[in-house]
């Protein structure tokens, strides 16, 4: 294991102590092979048992270590030395209030996702005693929205959410979506009302940022975009065909 | 201190714990619900289970033989009682999470799509690709927003069960963002807080992983069962430990030694099956403890690959193709990429066993109830036991779900019965007083850091895949200073918001009185059964060990080892053939 000489720039913050965040420098020797949380854990555990930050599953899927690395969103898990030249600095994911070092409050966003309704609201009773049919293809349409970890890489990246902190965001969003492309569901309607609002879809400006930085290669941008299309197919036929509206 | 009066408090938001919320919230609508978890609970480590659960479905299967695969598999040391329960609820739960939306792989015809596990004589486990547990976390997540009887405490972590003479009733948690202590009053507990896989140095277990639930229970008087039964999982990667699942296998994949043989087919796991077509319940989808113990072997025979992280073996998938490999296993392929450096479609996998899933717990009946009324427990914190001493592959999923489920009805069964919560303000005063000790004592001269490495070095040295009299005596004793030693430990963070220094010696206290049970059972242990192999005692003793083991804690010294019977209601104890020759 061929080492190398590693310095971090940590923004640290304890809003009992400090007045203001501030930058810490740590410098190390660690493996080449490492990522960024590696050389967390060692400072953590050699240098300075102050630091706090957020981990756990080391392999990307539980979404507990996004921070920003370089000025970008990362999950310091998948955030590989051999990627980086010169001081990595380490600071909280953007656009979070910091609750301590590079801990962030991520309050928002959980209300949010309960407000999309992330659940299968039925189209029709199970049959009995037996799943729901859903062919690969139709498990397809909606498979890759549910990847989303959680980890709030995309609101990190989200230039919307930054400047209009009530936009639902990316991944409340496509989490709202994965559940409207489900064949068994048949929820969209009680959906929209937050997905199709001026706060919803319609804020986004179609950066694709968040679609950028997804670590599970999801597509919020595009969520977003077939929830944008949707909706306004809504109202054409609220509008110019009233003979198919529903029945209320 | 605030306080917080609910019917029931579940410690644990991973699958058990949600699997109970829901239960709850649905039994019983108009029932509070304190769902407490020192994470949020889309971060609980059932997020990292890949394979997949185990449930009889499809045509040709039945009940009988996912209990012979489950009862043989744990080397005839589970309660067959329990797992004829386990067995017969595990179809419904799995049905249960399909109609919350659980995304399961599927067929052409729209079924539910099963795949081959070890030791399993059928195919029946169902799967989300290679993200089965993140996807019933996240299902079972997503689907707890719709009650709002369930009232979540995120980030929030459990010190101490609060009990009253012979009963439950609730529990002290500090709320992280404040560092505040909080009192929860509640009729009854569930405790739901995972494993303790990081007990040892190199695990496939999540950093949050660290036995809290268990240490919680022991210590409030609740016994610890069959502690000494830790599985190792084949295949991890050597330098992270991060698991590749036994799917890997079940889709085809084999594994090699360094001149290229597969070595399976000479530890009685043979013979040789054609390479891409596996055949259930041999060779490579032999069961976790003796593919683990072949390696071992193997490796003491000088037959395996030196690598700069230890020796290794070869997972070889590569005759299986790269379509297969990113419609089945793509996390695998990512992971592989990622942290070592190869492509499995293109070269075989270093992979060496791993630390992954603790089969003893917290001592629980049929239940879900442990000897403490007004106490449950559910999941891998639990021992009910089903899993005996040895867990197939794909059972603990569905686990989680049956008997989180259970330990809801039995907890809303005592509420419904006996609903006289009272407060103990005493009590939690003292666990206040405890934790003030703690942050504020100087001079004590241990750190975290420092007691955490000897712990680990002393789990990896004596408490293996093989273990020995001499090295179990030697970890006892290093426990038993240890134990000791933390009363010492001295915190450099003494400040309130989220403390992760003051969490870590929490959870390194946690950690400390798990290692030391599950040292001071494999010593009194003196057979070898499933996945505790002494190296002094190298047969199984059915006359003297068919029974449970149960640590008790005492605060003063080692725990007291106790046994009970364990439950034959229809298999008796037999020899587990892993040969082709049962096909």
């Amino acid at each position: 294991m061929s080492e190398r000489a590693v310095e971090l720039e940590v923004l640290r913050y304890n809003p009992e102590t400090d007045k203001e965040p501030h930058f810490q420098r740590y410098a190390l020797s660690c493996p080449q092979e490492w990522v960024v949380l590696d050389v967390l854990n060692k400072i953590k555990e050699s240098v300075d048992p102050t630091l706090s930050y957020r981990w756990s599953c080391h392999m990307a899927v539980c979404g507990s270590c996004g921070m920003m690395i370089n000025g970008e969103p990362k999950l310091a898990c998948k955030a590989f030395l051999r990627d980086y030249r010169g001081t990595i600095r380490v600071e909280p994911l953007r656009h979070f209030p910091i609750e301590r070092d590079l801990v962030t409050v991520i309050d928002d966003f959980v209300a949010k996702l309960a407000r999309v309704k992330p659940y299968l609201i039925p189209k029709e009773p199970p049959p009995e005693g037996a799943e729901y049919r859903q062919t690969p293809a139709q498990l397809k349409r909606y498979k890759q929205f549910t990847l989303c970890i959680n980890c709030m890489l995309c609101y990190a990246a989200c230039p919307e959410y930054g400047l209009i902190p009530k936009y639902l965001g990316p991944a409340a969003i496509a989490l709202g979506h994965r559940w409207n492309r489900d064949s068994r569901d048949g929820g969209r309607e009680a959906r929209q009302e937050e997905l199709a609002a001026t706060e919803g879809a319609w804020e986004c400006s179609f950066v694709g940022a968040c679609s950028e930085v997804c670590p599970e290669h999801v597509d919020p941008a595009g969520a977003i975009q077939q929830v944008k299309i949707e909706s306004t197919v809504d109202w054409y036929r609220a509008h110019l065909m009233p003979w198919t509206n529903k029945q209320k | 201190m605030e306080t917080v009066s609910t019917d029931v408090a579940i410690i644990g938001a991973g699958g058990a714990g949600l699997r109970a919320a829901l239960a709850l919230a649905e039994a019983a609508p108009k029932l509070r619900i304190a769902l407490i978890s020192k994470v949020y609970p889309m971060r609980s480590h059932t997020c990292a289970a890949e394979g997949g659960a185990a449930g009889v479905i499809k045509p040709g299967d039945s009940l009988e033989q996912h209990f012979d695969d489950t009862v043989g598999g744990g080397d005839w040391l589970c309660d067959q009682d329990a797992v004829d329960y386990f067995i017969a609820e595990a179809p419904k739960e799995l049905l249960q999470l399909e109609r919350w939306g659980c995304p399961w792989s599927r067929e052409p015809d729209g079924s539910v799509a099963v795949r081959p596990f070890g030791g399993m004589k059928l195919m029946r486990t169902w799967f989300a690709a290679d993200k089965s547990g993140f996807h019933i976390l996240h299902t079972l997540f997503q689907t707890s927003l719709k009650y709002p009887s369930i009232r979540r405490f995120d980030e929030y972590y459990a010190t101490e069960l609060l009990v009253d003479g012979a009963c439950c009733r609730g529990l002290t948690a500090i709320e992280m963002r404040s560092g505040q202590m909080r009192r929860f009053d509640a009729t009854a507990v569930i405790l739901a807080g995972g494993g303790a896989g990081r007990i040892f140095p190199f695990t496939t277990n999540g950093a949050i992983k660290t036995g809290d639930a268990m240490a919680m229970a022991y210590r409030a008087g609740v016994p610890l069962k069959d502690m000494e039964f830790v599985q190792y999982h084949p295949t991890g990667l050597p330098n992270t430990g991060t698991l590749l699942t036994e799917a890997c296998r079940g889709e085809g994949g084999v594994l090699l030694n360094k001149a290229g043989r597969r070595f399976l087919q000479d530890y009685g796991m043979g013979p040789e099956t054609p390479r891409g077509h596996p055949v259930l319940k041999t060779m490579e989808l032999g069961p976790r403890d003796r593919v683990s113990q072949a390696f071992w072997q193997e490796q003491k025979k000088g037959n395996m690959l030196p690598t700069q992280w230890g020796d290794c073996m070869l997972l070889d998938m590569r005759h299986l193709g790269e379509k297969t490999i990113n419609e089945r296993l793509p996390l695998v392929r990512d992971m592989s990429i990622s942290y070592m450096g190869v492509d499995p479609v293109r070269d075989p996998v270093p992979v060496r066993p791993v630390v992954h899933y603790m089969m003893g717990g917290i001592h629980t009946d049929l239940r879900a109830a442990t000897p403490l009324p007004g106490l449950f427990a559910a999941g891998e914190c639990a021992c009910v036991s089903i899993n005996g001493a040895n867990r197939l592959g794909s059972n603990s999923l569905t686990e989680l779900l049956v008997f989180g489920r259970r330990a809801a009805l039995s907890a809303l069964d005592f509420v419904e019965q006996k609903n006289d919560a009272r407060p103990l303000v005493a009590e939690a005063d003292r666990a206040q007083a405890h934790l003030r000790e703690l942050v504020q004592r100087t001079g004590g001269g241990e750190t975290v850091a420092g007691l955490r490495k000897e712990m680990l070095q002393t789990m990896e040295e004596h408490a293996g895949i093989y273990r020995s009299g001499e090295g179990l005596g030697a970890a006892c004793a290093k426990l038993a200073e240890l134990r000791r030693r933390y009363r010492r430990i001295e915190l450099h963070d003494k400040t309130n918001v989220y403390n992760t220094d003051l969490l870590q010696a929490l959870e390194l206290g946690s950690m400390l009185d798990c290692a030391e049970a599950v040292v001071q059972s494999a010593a009194a242990r003196r057979e070898s059964r499933g996945a505790h192999q002494r190296l002094d005692f190298p047969a199984r003793d059915d006359r003297h060990f068919l029974r449970h083991s149960l640590a008790t804690y005492d605060a003063g010294g080692p725990p007291r080892i106790s046994y009970q019977d364990v439950v034959i209601t229809k298999s008796q104890p037999g020899v587990r053939d892993y040969s082709g020759a049962h096909a």
